[in-house]
């Protein structure tokens, strides 16, 4: 079988909190360049995944590899620098900063602080960041602070900060959650249009959203993995349908 | 330039006012704005810790203190024969029989100077630096360097023969062989403290504007997104306290010039958290507003100190809490272009719009 190798693996991941099983034995497969969906009822550790892989929490027992290479317990920053990095599900953008100053913070390449002390960006890093200002639709917002951007907007633009990173893998919790029907099809747009160049891991619970990615899906149920399988597969699928899908939407933002 | 930029304007004037104070006003105004100026210069410090990098330090004295000490040695030290056996007035007093070895490099004025700026900054930096890394912050650390000013002032008190103890270093006559207790040293005093003064203002007006500025505003506002973006916020933090340590030393320094004196009642807790204060009410996120909060909050206090005595520390407690409570941004924050403050003071000074800064 020609299946490339993953770009990402976790092997019997637990995580336990005094107790509370967030994970359990969870193995997980990430091709490069491909789409990976999350979806499960709240609480079922979608957001602990993504914090275990990207290291704000640790995992009890088991073993995250990435590009082949043990990322379980490298510092935060080390594994971002590694390629994955992740927008936050309430949106993460540094209000007090401008959205170029944004973009060009998450675009730098050399990450020394003791190359900081000039006041241009590299030329390199500034058009990399305009052009991404074009494709998050903020090129009119160029020099708003962060701040006085509309929710959506602040959407777009923590996924174009985790693009300008030029991650390898991208996890995007919840890009959608609080936009309207509209907002939502043209975030979904610019996820597929990343795709190949970016692994990327969507977080979503609106199903509207889901197929209109159309791609493959996991469902996570109490820290464990229910079912794998196309949107198709999971939208037939009984046991999803029982502890997911028949429950309405209105459970979208509590998860913290 | 067919419009003149307001902010250049009122710049070049203060700079003017500032050069030429010395023959406006009285010989002891002049001592007291040089004071004051030098406090200020610690000031920005606190504007570039707190307000840029949003780290609380209760324990600015401490730096102030080094830098005020490490001048104060040398001064002490000056015209003595050390060689010959000589030792600084109080360490007679108290029965020492021979100058401590720590003592003896402050006979070089260029050693002390270097101490002034390098003691404060570097023991702040390496301080910081074992806080941050263990992600220590916000009313911890605060915490944590009130102790450490209490820790200071104690143990200069306690070391009454290596320090002065509780009166501190005082009574110095020489600095490089001149006088400095003559009028036109005085002036002297004052102009070295006045270029500091905008030296450093406009070093860190540079400094914040670099691309170092931009990440420290960004981890102050998101400390996890920006480590989440593959930085690391240690090192930001770390130099910003260390310059804030640095810029407190030489203002320590210079305040122990014109004043003649350094003593552990001026690095402890309560001028620790004065500091503080004269920033609050300046205004944390704006340069110059660090500076005009140290001059109005200094010039108060002297003048309803010497009034009502008992009353001050009431006075300064209020002012605080004003300023906390109606001017988050500080004084300064009324002549940001579009603050709110900006926008309530136009209404109450006039139903025209008012024609501040650009």
């Amino acid at each position: 079988m020609a299946i490339p190798a993953p770009i990402l693996m976790m092997e019997n991941v637990t995580v336990d909190f005094d107790g509370f099983k967030a994970l359990t034995n969870v193995n997980l497969e990430i091709s490069p360049g491909a789409l990976r969906i999350l979806i499960g009822p709240n609480g079922a550790g979608k957001s602990t995944l993504c914090d275990t892989i990207i290291g704000r929490v640790r995992p009890t027992s088991g073993r995250i590899t990435f590009k082949d290479q043990v990322i379980t317990a490298l510092p935060e920053q080390e594994i971002v620098r590694r390629g994955i990095c992740r927008k936050f599900q309430t949106p993460g953008v540094l209000p007090t900063l401008t959205v170029i100053e944004n973009l060009l913070i998450a675009g730098r390449k050399d990450r020394s602080w003791w190359k900081t002390f000039t006041h241009k960006a590299p030329k390199d890093e500034l058009s990399i960041a305009e052009d991404l200002l074009e494709k998050i639709g903020l090129a009119d917002r160029r020099d708003f602070m962060a701040a006085d951007l509309a929710h959506g907007e602040k959407q777009w633009l923590e996924i174009g900060m985790v693009v300008a990173t030029d991650a390898d893998l991208l996890l995007l919790d919840e890009p959608t959650a609080g936009m309207g029907p509209t907002d939502t099809q043209r975030t979904a747009q610019l996820i597929l249009s990343l795709l190949g160049k970016h692994a990327i891991v969507v977080i979503d619970h609106d199903m509207s959203f889901v197929e209109a990615l159309n791609g493959y899906v996991t469902v996570l149920h109490q820290g464990q993995i229910l079912k794998e399988g196309t949107v198709a597969e999971i939208r037939a699928d009984p046991e999803v349908t029982a502890v997911y899908l028949g429950r309405s939407d209105d459970d979208d933002t509590a998860e913290a | 330039m067919k419009k003149f930029d307001p902010k250049l304007i009122s710049g070049i004037i203060i700079i003017i006012l500032g050069a030429l104070a010395p023959w406006i006003i009285s010989q002891y105004e002049l001592s007291l704005l040089g004071r004051f100026l030098a406090l200020s210069i610690l000031a920005m410090g606190i504007m570039l810790t707190w307000g840029e990098a949003g780290i609380l330090s209760l324990g600015q004295g401490v730096f102030f203190g080094l830098g005020g000490y490490a001048l104060a040695m040398h001064l002490k030290l000056e015209g003595l024969n050390v060689a010959n056996g000589d030792m600084p007035d109080f360490m007679v007093w108290s029965g020492v029989s021979a100058l401590p070895k720590f003592w003896y490099p402050f006979q070089s004025g260029i050693f002390s100077i270097a101490c002034v700026v390098l003691v404060p900054g570097l023991f702040a930096a390496g301080f910081s630096w074992l806080m941050f890394r263990r992600r220590v912050g916000g009313v911890y650390f605060a915490l944590i360097t009130q102790a450490l000013a209490l820790a200071f002032s104690t143990l200069l008190i306690s070391q009454q023969s290596l320090t002065g103890g509780f009166n501190g270093l005082t009574d110095y006559s020489t600095l490089f062989g001149y006088d400095i207790t003559t009028s036109e040293a005085a002036r002297v005093i004052y102009w070295v403290t006045f270029v500091i003064v905008v030296i450093a203002f406009f070093f860190l007006k540079w400094l914040l504007g670099s691309r170092y500025g931009v990440m420290l505003r960004a981890t102050r506002d998101g400390e996890n997104r920006v480590r989440f973006l593959g930085h690391n916020p240690v090192p930001y933090k770390v130099v910003a306290f260390g310059i804030a340590g640095a810029l407190a030393g030489i203002g320590g320094a210079l305040f122990t010039l014109h004043s003649g004196v350094v003593s552990p009642a001026l690095v402890g807790v309560v001028p620790s958290i004065e500091m503080v204060v004269w920033v609050a009410v300046g205004g944390r996120n704006i340069l110059w507003g660090a500076i005009a909060g140290t001059l109005l909050v200094n010039f108060a206090k002297d003048q309803i100190s010497s009034a009502f005595p008992s009353l001050w520390l009431y006075g300064l407690g209020a002012l605080f809490i004003l300023a906390v409570s109606f001017l988050p941004m500080g004084i300064a924050g009324l002549f940001r272009p579009g603050s709110g403050e900006e926008r309530v003071m136009r209404r109450i000074i006039s139903r025209r719009p008012l024609k501040t800064a650009e």
